[in-house]
């Protein structure tokens, strides 16, 4: 088999497989991803679904609403049907702080012509009904917020860039990187070379070993996020809804489950991602304060994904210093799938237009090798 | 039409087309279809659908991949979990 790319992009989540049909989609032939289990297997496979416009940096904001525009047109554009669902999102402030914060998060916000306001917990109730609103104080809603099935947003992009000609190696393991003159030279598990002048690390998690390969300081820390769904129940409310202070965040798939997890402080970093017991009783808890009549919905089903952190987080895109033509795609933080729409495109434009983008430059890795100067997003579950 | 997952109401054409997509597991197929994803969590179609793979992909049932276990175990209401944390917070209040 000839294993000669124009380009080799090293994961098959979303970052991978949009990023790939992207290249494809600008005119780039010869595109291949290498995936070390099946597509979506690793964080895009596990997450919550979301996505929002609803941040508290500039940087991720712009991305988010590229993407949610992209996001608008893209079950037509890929042929695919993703359970794309604009139910809005409703981020509850419990305390005074936590409503000063969002009071400046939405002022910016709007500035950037997002249609976002700030309602009582009466109106609250009315978008999200069950909750309980003697917890809450204010909430932010944006209606064009939403939720979508991640497994079928990958395969879509999937579909659509091997239709374009990309390849997709499944169960492709790499074990090691070198760069000889302008060509890298990717190794398997398996003991396969790929060769190509073009290489693209969006392996989530894992990208800082990807990054290490050659000698690259990638940093991105993995958590493990644990997550549970229930059995599915008629339609309760359409909107994502998330806590930051409570931490969680839930919301209803279109097949009639709930979704919910959280973040919990005291997780070590790590790839580690078995289920726990104190993350049910944890849940159950957190779940039952913000909902105290759903206590008889139960739980099917547990997993736990990772969230790639970096410093601020924000994600790491673009081209690194030390080697040429070896862009990064990672440290997504917990929402890669939300911002891949916007990032794999300006990807794509950077390196087959040579087009600039001053949002992927405020997010280059170099901003994290500093850390002085690091403006941190504050809106993370 | 035939169903193979009946929490989910998904048919063996489905799982057919999830196939043809590229989906050589049992993970894979729970994903992009919901076979599994319902009440029982595959203890009725996992087999079955383990079946449809070897047939259509004609791979040996052994050397299929085998599928994710998640817990719980059963279905467990939030009520439940809530009663026994109460029930594990009075019996500790007894031996302080």
């Amino acid at each position: 088999m000839n294993r000669a790319f124009d380009a080799v992009i090293i994961g098959g989540g979303i970052l991978g497989v949009s990023t790939a049909y992207e290249l494809a989609r600008a005119g780039m032939k010869n595109v291949c991803v290498l995936e070390r289990h099946y597509l979506a297997s690793g964080s895009t496979g596990r997450c919550g679904g979301g996505f929002r416009q609803q941040w508290s940096t500039e940087a991720n904001t712009l991305l988010a609403m590229d993407s949610v525009k992209r996001l608008e047109g893209l079950e037509e554009e890929l042929g695919y049907h993703t359970e794309f669902f604009q139910g809005g999102y409703l981020i509850l402030a419990h305390t005074p702080e936590e409503e000063q914060q969002f009071a400046k998060n939405v002022e910016m916000q709007r500035s950037l012509g997002l249609d976002v306001n700030i309602v009582d917990p009466d109106e609250a109730v009315k978008i999200v009904p069950y909750l309980n609103k003697e917890t809450i104080r204010k909430a932010t809603w944006c209606p064009k917020d939403g939720h979508i099935n991640p497994f079928l947003l990958t395969q879509g992009y999937a579909n659509a860039a091997r239709r374009l000609g990309v390849q997709i190696h499944l169960w492709t393991n790499v074990v090691g990187i070198m760069k000889k003159s302008d060509t890298f030279f990717v190794m398997t598990e398996s003991g396969n070379t790929y060769q190509t002048p073009l290489l693209f690390n969006c392996a989530g998690g894992f990208s800082r070993s990807i990054g290490a390969m050659l000698n690259v300081e990638i940093p991105v820390d993995p958590y493990r996020h644990e997550i549970l769904v229930t059995e599915p129940v008629e339609r309760l409310w359409n909107p994502m809804v998330i806590s930051f202070s409570v931490g969680l965040y839930a919301r209803q798939e279109m097949s009639g489950g709930v979704v919910m997890g959280m973040g919990d402080p005291n997780e070590p970093v790590g790839t580690f991602v078995g289920s726990s017991m104190h993350f049910m009783y944890e849940m159950a808890q957190r779940f039952t304060r913000l909902f105290p009549k759903l206590d008889k919905l139960r739980i099917v089903r547990q997993w736990a994904g990772l969230y790639e952190m970096t410093a601020d987080a924000q994600p790491i895109l673009g081209p690194v210093e030390e080697v040429d033509n070896f862009y990064q795609a990672s440290g997504f933080s917990g929402h890669g799938l939300m911002l891949a729409p916007a990032v794999s495109q300006i990807l794509a434009d950077m390196v087959v237009n040579k087009r600039k983008s001053e949002v992927a430059d405020s997010l280059n890795v170099k901003r994290l090798y500093n850390l002085k100067d690091v403006v941190k997003e504050k809106s993370v579950v | 039409m035939k169903i193979i997952c009946r929490c989910q109401d998904v048919t063996e054409d489905e799982i057919i087309a999830a196939i043809r997509q590229g989906a050589t597991t049992i993970d894979e197929i729970r994903r992009l279809v919901r076979a599994g994803m319902g009440q029982c969590q595959g203890r009725t179609c996992r087999r079955l659908v383990a079946q449809i793979i070897s047939r259509e992909l004609k791979t040996p049932p052994a050397e299929i991949y085998p599928p994710t276990f998640r817990p719980p175990n059963r279905p467990v209401s939030f009520e439940l979990i809530m009663a026994e944390l109460e029930r594990q917070e009075a019996e500790n209040g007894e031996k302080k």
